[in-house]
């Protein structure tokens, strides 16, 4: 089983949201964070002070999978995500040690999303 | 203001400005020109916060760019003399509008009041196009719609055109203002098409509180709106007033009590939405009414509007804000309810409805309401398509997602500055804002 980060743009969040539920990826937690990707900083002007948005409104969503679902999940994100503009974001994939469903106290694969995924 | 007032300031042999009238007006001219910013925040809530400052600001702008306009040329096609369908360019650049007396109030005022009305009017189409209309055709639009469209409504309505000879009843704007808003907003919406994310993703009200405080304002400026439209300080806009204090109250319980019982809650931005519903019910009757008839009109007009909001929910038009179910449906609603409330009893400079027993009146608000309905939507819809073979109306799909206030704008309603980097007047030298400093204060120096 892994841990996907996956750092998508805010006006893209419902797209791969819907995009996930289509592929029938169950649970994630999303939070809202700041962040740069090397994209052209946006100037902004308030009566004669200007700046440069360094760091932009980003979201990082955290799903745990299965080893089944993990090339679906990516490949979920990857084209709902995606505008073809600097600053799209970034997946990551990372190996977890263990995971508990708190409710129940089921353990690694079980506590994820389930291990067979229905193809797409 | 009702017609026959407008006929006894033409007609009056030896004017003169009464000081009571004037203070009067001056106070109302000040009521509505601030509804306009309520109007501002009554849409601003109901956006989302990426667009929130661009929803303002395409009421704020009508403030600048329609107030001019209606000033320099406007005002004297809508009610300088001239022909059945237009007014002349006899008082273009404010020539002639001077402190002499136009009914019992300074003319130069007069001009000044019915200039708020073409303000809002224009703000209030903005409703129907938020969130993706480029600002920039938006503003050249409204200015364009006030010479071609407000200016020639308001002159056969109140102006001496034909409307006004036919014996229409509009006391303070049910045909120039809410439906001629409301219908210009459906072609604009369906001229512009739908926001990307419509009926697609859920769009939901960004500051509902905000929505009260514009419910709230448009009211406190609506007194001006109708009480005002009496043009004098007597009992006419008492009884104006009284009916704009009682009408929408009567629409908001009924539209909560609808609320209630069809969804389980009693919901704020309902609860908003028929108080302007119930003003905009109540405007063409205002001075016409009795009071329990202003009563009745406000919960007879809640089911028309609150009907078409949910109706217009369901359907692939994107009128944002339901500015044709609230104005336009709420406008008919209202112009058609005053031919069969009016009373003479009341007004004797009015005429009777329906109820008093002249069933004609009610035809000849019927011809008022067709008149403005088709002449709206057919202008709005040549203005539209004029603009939009110079420049492209709607925004890209990339544009609209990331919102409107910075495209636009280039500011955020709700920035907090932190990570941002100060550009310095004189060169590459910046400084990274310090994170934190204005939320978190110093608990040493406090």
């Amino acid at each position: 089983m892994k841990l996907i980060i996956a750092i998508v743009r805010p006006e893209k969040l419902n797209d791969v949201l819907e995009a996930l539920y289509r592929a029938e990826v169950r649970g994630l937690t999303a939070s809202r964070v700041m962040g740069h990707g090397g994209e052209t900083e946006r100037v902004e002007n308030y009566r004669g002070t200007s700046v440069k948005v360094g760091l932009q409104e980003k979201v990082r969503l955290e799903i745990g999978v299965s080893e089944g679902f993990v090339d679906v999940t990516v490949k979920a994100i990857l084209a709902s995500a995606r505008t073809g503009e600097v600053g799209d974001g970034k997946v990551f994939v990372l190996d977890v040690d263990q995971v508990r469903r708190i409710r129940t106290g089921e353990r690694d694969e079980a506590a994820v999303t389930p291990a067979v995924p229905t193809e797409v | 203001m009702t017609q026959p007032a407008l006929l006894l300031l033409l007609q009056d042999a030896a004017p003169a400005v009464v000081p009571a009238d004037t203070a009067w007006m001056l106070v109302s001219t000040a009521l509505v020109l601030l509804m306009t910013p309520a109007l501002a925040f009554f849409y601003g809530g109901l956006v989302r916060t990426k667009n929130a400052l661009n929803t303002m600001m395409m009421s704020f702008v009508a403030l600048g760019a329609v107030g001019l306009v209606w000033a320099l040329v406007a005002y004297s096609l809508a009610f300088s003399d001239g022909g059945a369908w237009i007014g002349g360019f006899g008082n273009a650049m404010l020539a002639g509008v001077g402190l002499e007396a136009k009914g019992t109030i300074p003319h130069l005022l007069f001009m000044a009041y019915q200039g708020t009305f073409a303000i809002i009017t224009a703000a209030l189409i903005s409703g129907a196009v938020v969130e993706r209309m480029r600002f920039g055709p938006y503003v050249a639009f409204i200015v364009l719609w006030t010479l071609l469209v407000y200016a020639p409504v308001a002159h056969w309505v109140w102006g001496g055109g034909w409307l006004m000879t036919k014996g229409v009843l509009d006391f303070a704007g049910g045909t120039v203002v809410h439906i001629n808003a409301g219908l210009s907003a459906l072609v604009a919406a369906t001229v512009l098409g739908a926001r990307k994310d419509h009926g697609r993703q859920a769009i939901l009200p960004h500051n509902v509180p905000f929505v009260l405080l514009g419910a709230g304002l448009l009211w406190f400026g609506w007194f001006g709106f109708n009480g005002g439209s009496a043009l004098t300080a007597g009992e006419l806009a008492s009884l104006a007033f009284t009916n704009t204090f009682l009408a929408p109250m009567a629409t908001l319980v009924v539209w909560v009590l609808l609320d209630y019982f069809r969804t389980g809650h009693a919901t704020a931005v309902g609860g908003a939405t028929g108080i302007v519903v119930g003003l905009v019910a109540i405007t063409p009757a205002a001075g016409f009414i009795s009071p329990l008839s202003a009563i009745a009109l406000g919960a007879i007009a809640t089911f028309p509007s609150y009907f078409a909001i949910a109706y217009r929910s369901r359907t692939r038009l994107d009128d944002s804000l339901d500015v044709f179910a609230g104005h336009g449906v709420g406008g008919i609603t209202g112009a058609l309810l005053t031919g069969v409330f009016a009373s003479k009893a009341w007004n004797s400079a009015g005429n009777d409805g329906l109820l008093a027993g002249n069933a004609a009146q009610l035809g000849v608000q019927g011809l008022g309401v067709l008149s403005s309905v088709v002449y709206s939507s057919v202008m709005t819809f040549v203005i539209l398509k004029a603009l939009s073979a110079v420049t492209s109306l709607k925004a890209s799909t990339r544009i609209e997602g990331l919102g409107m206030d910075v495209t636009q704008h280039g500011e955020e309603a709700y920035g907090s500055g932190e990570g941002s980097i100060l550009v310095l007047p004189s060169d590459d030298a910046v400084t990274v804002a310090a994170p934190g400093v204005a939320s978190f204060p110093n608990p040493a120096t406090r």
